[in-house]
């Protein structure tokens, strides 16, 4: 039902964990639904330069959270906040049906930290 | 793959035993006759239709005539429930909360046809209290239905307890026994049951099988038209090989029940007791004793159940969960909440059943891969990260 792609996210995840004084930081999603997800970011000079994740979810939640945290890492602002679940969902060569809602968490978890950073930075 | 896969998740299906296989091969390519035909081979289909139907019978101390064979459990169930409110004056029904969905669908399917059903709450380990039953009864109450023990969490319900309190009010009561059957010992007569379900591939027999015991004198309305098999109530050319099939399955797993069931509670509780000692934070589902032999289900807080089954499964290991991501809803089990687990803590479980073939070997396998899967998980877990930051502040 997965992907290999999906599978290789999952058993092998990139940019696990915290990053100490991150630029940002957002926590959305919640344990009532079975997925929470956690996302901190570094920003220097517009650009985001590290991306570290923490998820309590199924395999797609993980897979997204990491695959999402290797799309940004590397843009600027405005770009990661035009990245889309979808876009997300397309390079891991998408998702079953049921398992779309989980991958919008990644997305609104880089907003969260978007927007954390803005209000930190204003 | 490097190691072989052991199969932890016989609640959900068992493999067929070679015996089994056996006694059906013949009935699909040499002795293939329509059990209705007159001609010789159609009168040994039918000999071998009646054979199974009484070695079922045997195995649940009833008549054969008490038996009709089904296409799986939920037919069973469905069939038990919709036929009996079809021929039945009154519009209550008793159930439990924890029942399978094959009970309660067709309890919600009656209800938005004008009936009424009361859910009866379980206690913390997924018991139903017969004096709830008791005190649920009423004037129209036409069915009592428990399952006499749970796939998900293996709690045993007090069926003969329930059973002489429906059979005093002179209410039918049907149970699902689809888990129980060469488990543990079920007699319909000790039970007090009037209907009783059952599936084939739960004893390692095939699936596309089940039967529903029908007390002889309690009418229910046909499952099926259009024939006279099963006595006219359901139609369709029987399911010959595999009926033969379930017939050799169940005369196995009841006659070495007891020997099975040694060897599974002893493995059973070596991995609850492994499992409890070497991983924090974690809850035994269901009755630590009045549990089925070869259930084990626990919750692991902080983590997520389909992650666990997935890395579980990469480690040759298969077994289930009631997690909501396994469910395909955004709920968790409703028997996990039933006995009253929050959301949270629900989807964390893990429900590994053992089968005949289980070994040792397999238990400490399971023992020396999953904490170091839970804690990589845990690791990963924002929930974990912030109860450990609670509890260091």
């Amino acid at each position: 039902m997965y992907t290999e792609k999906v599978m290789d996210h999952f058993e092998h995840p990139r940019n696990v964990g915290e990053i100490e004084n991150a630029s940002g930081s957002g926590t959305v999603g919640n344990a009532k639904c079975g997925d929470i997800m956690k996302m901190d970011i570094k920003v220097e000079n517009g650009v985001i330069t590290d991306a570290k994740f923490k998820t309590f979810g199924c395999c797609a939640a993980v897979a997204t959270s990491s695959m999402a945290t290797e799309m940004i890492i590397g843009k600027t602002i405005e770009e990661a906040l035009a990245l889309t679940n979808k876009q997300v969902m397309d390079e891991l060569g998408g998702l079953p049906p049921v398992k779309v809602h989980c991958s919008v968490l990644a997305e609104e978890s880089i907003r969260a930290a978007l927007e954390d950073y803005k209000k930190n930075h204003a | 793959m490097n190691h072989k896969m052991i199969y932890l998740d016989n609640a959900a299906t068992t493999a067929v035993r070679p015996e089994v296989l056996e006694a059906m091969l013949p009935w699909f390519t040499e002795h293939y006759g329509n059990p209705s035909s007159i001609h010789t081979a159609g009168r040994e289909a039918k000999v071998a239709v009646e054979t199974a139907r009484k070695q079922v019978a045997a195995a649940i101390g009833a008549q054969p005539q008490e038996i009709y064979f089904t296409g799986c459990g939920s037919e069973s169930d469905n069939w038990a429930i919709r036929g009996l409110a079809d021929v039945a004056k009154g519009k209550h029904i008793i159930t439990s909360a924890v029942e399978h969905h094959a009970v309660l669908h067709p309890c919600e399917y009656l209800e938005k046809k004008g009936y009424e059903v009361t859910y009866l709450p379980v206690d913390e380990f997924g018991r139903v209290s017969p004096q709830a039953v008791k005190d649920a009864i009423r004037e129209d109450t036409i069915l009592i239905t428990i399952m006499t023990a749970n796939n998900e969490i293996g709690t045993i319900e007090p069926i003969a307890e329930i059973g002489a309190i429906a059979k005093a009010a002179g209410v039918p009561f049907h149970t699902d026994a689809v888990q129980a059957i060469g488990a543990i010992p079920v007699d319909v007569k000790a039970m007090n049951v009037d209907m009783l379900s059952m599936s084939a591939h739960k004893f390692n027999g095939p699936k596309g099988v089940g039967a529903l015991y029908i007390r002889k004198g309690l009418r229910i309305s046909p499952f099926m038209l259009g024939g006279a098999q099963e006595h006219n109530k359901r139609a369709g050319t029987e399911n010959l090989a595999s009926i033969v099939g379930m017939g050799k399955a169940i005369e196995l797993a009841v006659s070495q029940m007891e020997e099975h069931k040694k060897v599974l509670v002893r493995l059973r509780d070596k991995l609850i007791a492994g499992v409890t000692n070497t991983i924090p934070d974690v809850r035994l589902n269901g009755h630590p004793t009045d549990r089925l032999p070869n259930n084990f289900n626990m919750c692991f807080r902080f983590i997520e159940g389909e992650s666990l089954l997935m890395r579980l499964d990469l480690a040759g290991i298969e077994g289930s969960s009631g997690s909501a991501c396994t469910s395909g809803s955004l709920d968790p089990s409703h028997v996990l909440l039933a006995i009253g687990l929050p959301h949270e803590i629900a989807h964390g479980s893990l429900r590994l059943t053992l089968g005949h073939d289980t070994t040792e070997a397999d238990i400490d396998y399971v023992l020396e891969k999953l904490p170091g899967i839970v804690q990589v998980l845990r690791d990963m877990s924002p929930l974990y990260y912030l109860e450990k930051e609670k509890e260091n502040a």
